[in-house]
């Protein structure tokens, strides 16, 4: 067998289905969670420690808890308290909001997916309306939220809650993409003007803890507007925060620029594509695409900055949570409310997460 | 020489016309005093070791790198810093290069389409038109809708091609269009060049292929160090090479 022949095999082999221990889900226990003895070791522990948590988990939440009571003396059982959520869930959602108008709040709410869908997939029947549709929506939410056109007028320190959360993580995370494109573009530029500044603007500002910044924003702000034009505090954040994100976005970008080979920029160039085209159709899609992790991780970032808002005085959902904690009616409380704060962050970040990972699932099959 | 003084008459236009051409990277004397002119339908072959300078050459025709001294005009226009001038050239001049460059995010067809649509403002049914037209000529229309990631290297190479001439250039540029791919799919790319060289297009080919060389070049050139050390029609330059550094390059590049 061993020696070589000198003969040309004749026949060629049949391909073969694979061994059954290798597929199935036999073979995928097999491979996943038994393939050595310290992988079975640490699955084995694995279970043992959900086998603790989960039962325990689901005895505070659910099983041992109550939900009906006025105030925390109310409440006699073992696990959680949830009795405030009736009183609070209001407050949590919507801040000071007045409640006859909070209907507004909800169609706004309502009326965003619409707005953002289009953005994210492909096919969706009238995909190009809607996209029309979401260029008008910060329009239509500013006046359902905000009121004017016949609406009652809400003041935007009344705004609060989760909502005020959606409103500045949102905003935020629309407006850091382009800015911080634009920023990652300049500080590549050739002119030295522009890339100074975009140099000088993102170290500046990556320098400097976010909260220093809502801080000073009312310092800082005013320089760079006339005199006579006062910033309401959300714009202010909204600025802040898109300030501050984009130019952590910028580097993650510029990341990704450099992940594309200069044949691309030389192949664009010998087409006659100028600088913007080339930009737009060559080089930022595919840049864009590499950075989908860094650009979502900033996304999850900003948005959980939003709860930064308290140290200028507004009152997020976290801000309604501790100033609950504090009131002698449900003092003590804290688990459960953090526990239901957090519930909210994480199904947006890990609904933000899961979206790349589908993302980027998607855009390599178009690749291979 | 005379060879193409009586192919090519007076009438004929000149197409490229690079005079006295002198590049410097940093302090390193890249192209020294290079002087070459171009006839419409003209093929120029521009062989030489690596690192003498011929992709620098032919990358001062589209503008893709720019030179310190001397005048290049292609098809009337001189290529100074002028952005109008390099935008009007690099529309009537195609580039193909080593490691094809095709955009792997668009389709076959819309690397195709792109340059017509965006830089000619081609209607878009136009342009697809016109692309499958191409790609049929390098012989693979059944690709249109993959992405170049599917395909192998000389079927890029050959969606390469068919991209630049959905341009409609006057002139084609080949950067060693051949030398990244596997031996296999040499002739496939090569035949398509061939093709192209029998439509009447005016090309400037960097390459080894030699056999190539032979079968459709008016001129070759050697490029040392930066320099033409040598410009003859292809009979000449194989059977009678002037220099000993042609001599040398021919006999290592035709022994294997
Ligand atoms: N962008 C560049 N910067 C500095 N040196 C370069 C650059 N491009 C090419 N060179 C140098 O110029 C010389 C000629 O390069 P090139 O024209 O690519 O040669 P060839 O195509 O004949 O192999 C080489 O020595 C190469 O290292
Ligand atoms: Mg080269």
């Amino acid at each position: 067998m061993n020696s070589p022949s000198n003969e040309a095999i004749t026949q060629y082999k049949e391909a073969r289905p694979p061994p059954i221990a290798s597929v199935g889900i036999i073979g995928w226990l097999r491979h996943n969670l038994f393939s050595s003895v310290s992988n079975t070791i640490l699955t084995l522990v694995s279970i043992y420690l959900l086998s603790i948590a989960i039962p325990a988990i689901v005895d505070w939440v659910i099983l041992s808890s109550q939900i009906s009571g006025d105030t925390r003396f109310d409440c006699k059982v073992e696990g959680a308290c949830w009795a405030w959520i009736d009183q609070r869930l209001g407050q949590f959602l919507f801040g000071f909001y007045p409640a006859s108008e909070r209907w507004r709040v909800v169609i706004a709410f309502i009326l965003l997916f619409p707005a953002l869908i289009p953005w994210l997939t492909h096919g969706i029947p009238g995909q190009r309306y809607l996209r029309w549709f979401s260029v008008a929506y910060p329009v239509i939410a500013t006046i359902l939220l905000a009121g004017g056109f016949g609406l009652q007028e809400v003041p935007t320190d009344k705004f609060g809650g989760f909502m005020l959360n959606l409103i500045v993580g949102l905003s935020g995370i629309v407006l850091s993409l382009p800015v911080g494109i634009v920023l990652a573009l300049g500080r590549q530029s050739k002119l030295p003007l522009i890339r100074w500044f975009s140099i000088g603007f993102i170290e500046a500002v990556r320098g400097v803890p976010l909260i220093t910044l809502l801080f000073v924003s009312n310092i800082l702000l005013p320089i760079f507007l006339p005199p006579d034009v006062t910033l309401d505090s959300i714009i202010r954040v909204i600025i802040m925060v898109t300030a501050f994100a984009s130019a952590y976005m910028a580097e993650v970008i510029r990341g990704g620029l450099q992940a594309i080979p200069s044949g691309q920029y030389e192949a664009a160039d010998a087409m006659g594509l100028n600088y913007w085209k080339s930009m737009r159709l060559i080089i930022l899609p595919q840049a864009l695409r590499v950075s989908i992790p860094g650009i979502v991780n900033t996304f999850i970032g900003l948005f959980k900055d939003t709860t930064l808002v308290i140290v200028i005085g507004l009152f997020d959902i976290l801000g309604i949570a501790n100033a609950m904690v504090s009131n002698p009616d449900w003092l003590g409380l804290s688990t459960e409310t953090y526990v239901f704060v957090a519930a909210f962050f994480f199904a947006v970040c890990f609904s933000m997460s899961r979206y790349s990972m589908w993302l980027e699932r998607r855009l390599a099959r178009q690749r291979h | 020489m005379d060879k193409r003084k009586i192919n090519n008459p007076d009438n004929h236009a000149r197409v490229i016309e690079i005079e006295g051409l002198n590049k410097w990277f940093g302090s390193f004397h890249v192209l020294r005093d290079i002087s070459l002119s171009v006839d419409q339908g003209e093929k120029i072959v521009i062989c030489g070791p690596s690192g003498s300078g011929k992709s620098t050459l032919i990358r001062c025709v589209n503008f893709l790198e720019e030179h310190q001294e001397g005048q290049i005009t292609v098809d009337g226009l001189e290529l100074t810093g002028d952005l109008k001038n390099i935008d009007a050239v690099r529309r009537e001049v195609g580039m193909v290069f080593q490691s094809f460059n095709l955009f792997p995010h668009l389709s076959v067809i819309e690397n195709c389409t792109l340059a017509p649509i965006w830089v000619r403002k081609t209607p878009q049914a136009e342009a697809e038109e016109l692309a499958m037209e191409y790609l049929d000529r390098v012989k693979i229309p059944e690709q249109a809708h993959k992405y170049p990631g599917q395909l192998s290297g000389g079927q890029q190479q050959r969606v390469a091609i068919a991209r630049s001439l959905c341009m409609k250039p006057k002139i084609m540029l080949f950067d060693e269009p051949t030398s990244a791919l596997d031996p296999e799919m040499i002739k496939e790319v090569l035949d398509v060049m061939v093709d192209l060289a029998d439509s009447g297009m005016t090309m400037l080919v960097v390459t080894h292929e030699m056999g190539f060389a032979a079968q459709v070049a008016d001129q070759i050139i050697f490029m040392d160090e930066g320099q033409i050390v040598e410009q003859n029609t292809p009979t000449e330059f194989f059977d009678n090479p002037r220099s000993d550094r042609t001599k040398l390059f021919l006999s290592q590049i035709l022994s294997h």
